[in-house]
C-alpha cells in the first residue's frame, strides 16, 4: 500500500493542480494577511474560507483523479496486490498531497507575519487540523461516489450536489426544523445534527474557540457541558476521526467486492 | 474630618502590654477628637461602637477577629477615621446584615487600608454623607448569593467618594440603593457571585476608571436617571445571564470611553432613555449590544464595534435610536470620496440574531455558508429588522479614542 501511496502522492506532486491549488493558499494567505494586517483577523476570515473551500476541492478533486487514473488502477489490478490496497493508497495519496498543499501553502505566509510570535497560533493550528480532516473526510466520500459511478458525468454531478448538500443545504434544513419545533427542547437535537455534518461539526470546533462568549449565552445544560468544557472539543475530534474510518472503510468494502 | 487637629488631642494606645489591651475599652475612654492607635497584634473583638469623634488607626495591619459573632466596628458619630485596619470573620446572619465597618447617619467620615477577608457584610454606610472609602482590600469568601453579603454597600446616602478599592468574592461587589451624587473611580471588582457593581434607585452618580472582571452577572445600572459612566473596563463576564452591563430604567446619562471585552452580551439595553453612548470600545463580545425593547432618543456615536459574533440584536421591529459615525469591523462597504465615512449605509442588525432570538438552539448555526447567505438576502431587503435601524455615516477606520 505504502508503494501505491508514495506513487500516487509523487504522481499529484509533479501534476500541475497540486501546484495551483498550493499557490491558490499561498496568495489567499498573503493576501489576507496584507489587507487585515492583522494575524488574528485573517485566521478568522480563513476560517470562513476553509469551512467551504476546502471540502469543494477535496471533492473535486477526489473524483477527478479517481476517473483520471482509471487506466492504471486497471493495470494494477492486473497484478498480485490486493484490492484494496490499491484504493486505499491511491486516496491516502490524494488526500495527503492535497493537505499537503493545504499546510504549506498557508503556513508559508503565516510564519513570514510572524504566527509564531502571536497569541492566534492556537486557532490557527486548529484551522489546519479542521482542514486536514475536512480533506481527507470529503475525498475519501468523493472516491466512494466515484467508485459506484462508472459515468464520469453522473459521478461529478454527484460529487458536487454532495458538497452543496453537507454546506448549504443541510443548515437549512437544520435551522428550518429548529424553527419549526422551537416549542420542543432542542439542545440534544442540534447537537446530534451537527455531528451528521463534518463541515458543521468542523464549524463548531472553530466557534469554541472565537464564540465562545456568544455561546454561552444559551441556557441548555447540555450545551454549557459541550461548550464551557473541553468535553466539546474531544467528542467533536473522536466525531471527525469517525468521519474519515468510516467513509475510508467502505471505500475498502466497495472496492473488493466491485466487478472490474 | 481633620478638625481633631485643631484641639489638643490625645493619642491613645492600643497593644497587649499597655494599659488598654482591648480596643472598645480605649474606644470608650476616649475623649472627642483623640487618636486610638492600635499596634500589631490580635484583637477578638465584636461590636466596637465609635460614638464620638475619632481617629482609629491601625499600626501595620493588626488584626480584628470577629470569630463569626457578629458586626465589629459601628460608627454613629461625624468626623471619624478608620485607618490601616485586617478585619476577619465577621458573623453571617439571616436576619441581621452584619458588617465589618458600618456607618450609621455620619457625615465627614474617611474610611481606608482596610482589609477585610471573611465577611458578610464588608463596609455599610447607612443614611450618611460626604465620606470617603479609599483603598481598601476585600476579599470575600461567597460562594451564594442567599447566605452572602455586599462588599461596598450604600443605602440612603449621599456625596460619598468610593476610590481605589478591590474588591472580590463577595455578592455584590459595591452596591448603591438610593445613593445620590457619589464619585466611584478606580476600583477593581471582580470574581463576584452577583454583580461587580449594583446600582439601584441612585442618581447623579459617576463611576469612571473601574474595572470589573469575571462578575456572576457584570455590573447592574437600574432604575436610576443621570449617572454618568466613563473609561471603565468590562470584561469576562459569561453566561446566559451574565452582561458586561446591564441597563435597566436608566435615563438621561453618558457612557463614554468603556471598554467591553469578551462578555456574553456588551451591554443589554431594557427601558432606557435619552443615553450617549460614544467612545466605546465592544471587543470580542457575543453580542455587543441587546435591545429588549422600550429604548427611545438613544444616541450611539463613534464608538468601535470589533469582532463581536453580533453587533446588536432587536427584538422589535421600531427603532427610535441613533447610530451615527461608528466604526464596525464587519462593515465591508467602500469609500469611493476618501472622506473616512463608507459610502453604503451599514445594519447593525443581522437576520440571524433575529432567528437566534427566536430559537436560541440556533446559536450552534453561527457562521455557517446558510447563515450568511440569509444576512446577506436581508440586508438587500430587510423584512424581519426594523427598517430604518442603519448606520448612515459608518467609519472606514478604527477610532482612535482620547481617554484621560
Amino acid at each position: 500500500m505504502l508503494k501505491i501511496l508514495k506513487y500516487s502522492f509523487y504522481d499529484l506532486m509533479r501534476s500541475r493542480w497540486s501546484y495551483v491549488y498550493f499557490v491558490f493558499y499561498l496568495v489567499l494567505g498573503f493576501v489576507l494577511l496584507f489587507l487585515n494586517n492583522n494575524v488574528s483577523k485573517a485566521v478568522i476570515t480563513l476560517m470562513n474560507v476553509i469551512i467551504i473551500l476546502v471540502p469543494l476541492i477535496g471533492t473535486i478533486f477526489g473524483v477527478m483523479y479517481y476517473y483520471n487514473s482509471k487506466e492504471f488502477t486497471g493495470l494494477l489490478l492486473a497484478q498480485p496486490i490486493k484490492r484494496s490496497l490499491i484504493f486505499l493508497g491511491q486516496y491516502l495519496g490524494v488526500a495527503l498531497s492535497l493537505s499537503m498543499s493545504l499546510i504549506i501553502g498557508l503556513g508559508i505566509p503565516f510564519i513570514l507575519y510572524g504566527i509564531f510570535r502571536s497569541d492566534a497560533i492556537w486557532d490557527f493550528s486548529l484551522l489546519l487540523i479542521t482542514g486536514t480532516f475536512l480533506t481527507l473526510i470529503f475525498t475519501a466520500l468523493s472516491f466512494n461516489i466515484a467508485l459506484s459511478n462508472e459515468n464520469r458525468i453522473k459521478g461529478f454531478g454527484y460529487a458536487i450536489l454532495l458538497w452543496l448538500f453537507m454546506a448549504v443545504i443541510y443548515d437549512g434544513i437544520f435551522l428550518m426544523s429548529l424553527m419549526i419545533f422551537e416549542d420542543y427542547p432542542l439542545d440534544t437535537f442540534s447537537l446530534t445534527a451537527t455531528m451528521f455534518n463534518p463541515i458543521d461539526l468542523s464549524r463548531v470546533l472553530i466557534l469554541l474557540k472565537l464564540d465562545i462568549s456568544a455561546l454561552m449565552g444559551y441556557t441548555g445544560a447540555l450545551f454549557q457541558k459541550f461548550f464551557g468544557t473541553n468535553f466539546g472539543m474531544f467528542l467533536s475530534i473522536g466525531i471527525l476521526i469517525l468521519w474519515v474510518v468510516i467513509p475510508a472503510w467502505f471505500i475498502e468494502r466497495k472496492a473488493n467486492r466491485k466487478d472490474f | 474630618m481633620l478638625a481633631g487637629k485643631s484641639v489638643p488631642a490625645k493619642t491613645i494606645e492600643v497593644c497587649k502590654k499597655c494599659t488598654y489591651s482591648e480596643i472598645g475599652k480605649a474606644v470608650e475612654a476616649a475623649n472627642d477628637y483623640d487618636t486610638v492607635l492600635v499596634r500589631k497584634g490580635t484583637y477578638k473583638e465584636v461590636n466596637i461602637l465609635i460614638d464620638k469623634p475619632l481617629v482609629l488607626k491601625g499600626e501595620n495591619y493588626p488584626v480584628i477577629d470577629g470569630e463569626l459573632k457578629g458586626e465589629i466596628i459601628t460608627i454613629t458619630s461625624d468626623d471619624v477615621t478608620v485607618d490601616g485596619l485586617f478585619i476577619i470573620n465577621v458573623g453571617t446572619s439571616y436576619t441581621v446584615d452584619y458588617a465589618a465597618v458600618r456607618v450609621i447617619k455620619s457625615k465627614n467620615f474617611l474610611i481606608q487600608n482596610l482589609v477585610l477577608e471573611k465577611l458578610f457584610f464588608g463596609i455599610y454606610l447607612e443614611k450618611s454623607e460626604n465620606g470617603r472609602v479609599y483603598h481598601n482590600n476585600i476579599i470575600g469568601d461567597a460562594e451564594e448569593e442567599y447566605n452572602s453579603g455586599n462588599g461596598i454597600q450604600l443605602w440612603y446616602s449621599k456625596n460619598i467618594e468610593i476610590e481605589q478599592n478591590i474588591i472580590s468574592h463577595v455578592r455584590d461587589g459595591i452596591y448603591l440603593e438610593f445613593a445620590d451624587d457619589c464619585i466611584i473611580k478606580n476600583n477593581i471588582s471582580s470574581n463576584n457571585v452577583r454583580y461587580g457593581l449594583h446600582f439601584m434607585f441612585s442618581n447623579n452618580d459617576i463611576y469612571s476608571n473601574n474595572t470589573f472582571e469575571n462578575n456572576g452577572a457584570g455590573v447592574a445600572v437600574m432604575f436610576s436617571k443621570e449617572i454618568k459612566m466613563y473609561n471603565n473596563v468590562f470584561r469576562d463576564n459569561w453566561g446566559s445571564a451574565a452582561y458586561g452591563m446591564l441597563l435597566k430604567e436608566i435615563n438621561d446619562s453618558e457612557i463614554m470611553g468603556n471598554t467591553f471585552q469578551e462578555n456574553t452580551v456588551g451591554i443589554n439595553i431594557e427601558g432606557s432613555n435619552r443615553i450617549t453612548y460614544s467612545n466605546n470600545d465592544f471587543i470580542r463580545n457575543g453580542w455587543a449590544i441587546k435591545s429588549r425593547g422600550a429604548c427611545y432618543a438613544n444616541l450611539f456615536t463613534e464608538n468601535n464595534f470589533l469582532y463581536n459574533s453580533f453587533d446588536l440584536s432587536y427584538n422589535s421591529k421600531l427603532n427610535d435610536n441613533k447610530f451615527e459615525k461608528n466604526y464596525w469591523s464587519n462593515y465591508a462597504g467602500y469609500d469611493l470620496d476618501k472622506d473616512g465615512i463608507g459610502d453604503v449605509p451599514y445594519r447593525p442588525v443581522k437576520l440571524f440574531s433575529y432567528v437566534v432570538n427566536r430559537t436560541p438552539e440556533a446559536i450552534i448555526l453561527l457562521r455557517s455558508l446558510f447563515t450568511d447567505i440569509i444576512d446577506f438576502s436581508e440586508k438587500v431587503s430587510p423584512v424581519f429588522t426594523p427598517d430604518n435601524l442603519l448606520d448612515i455615516q459608518p467609519k472606514m477606520k478604527q477610532i482612535v479614542h482620547d481617554r484621560n
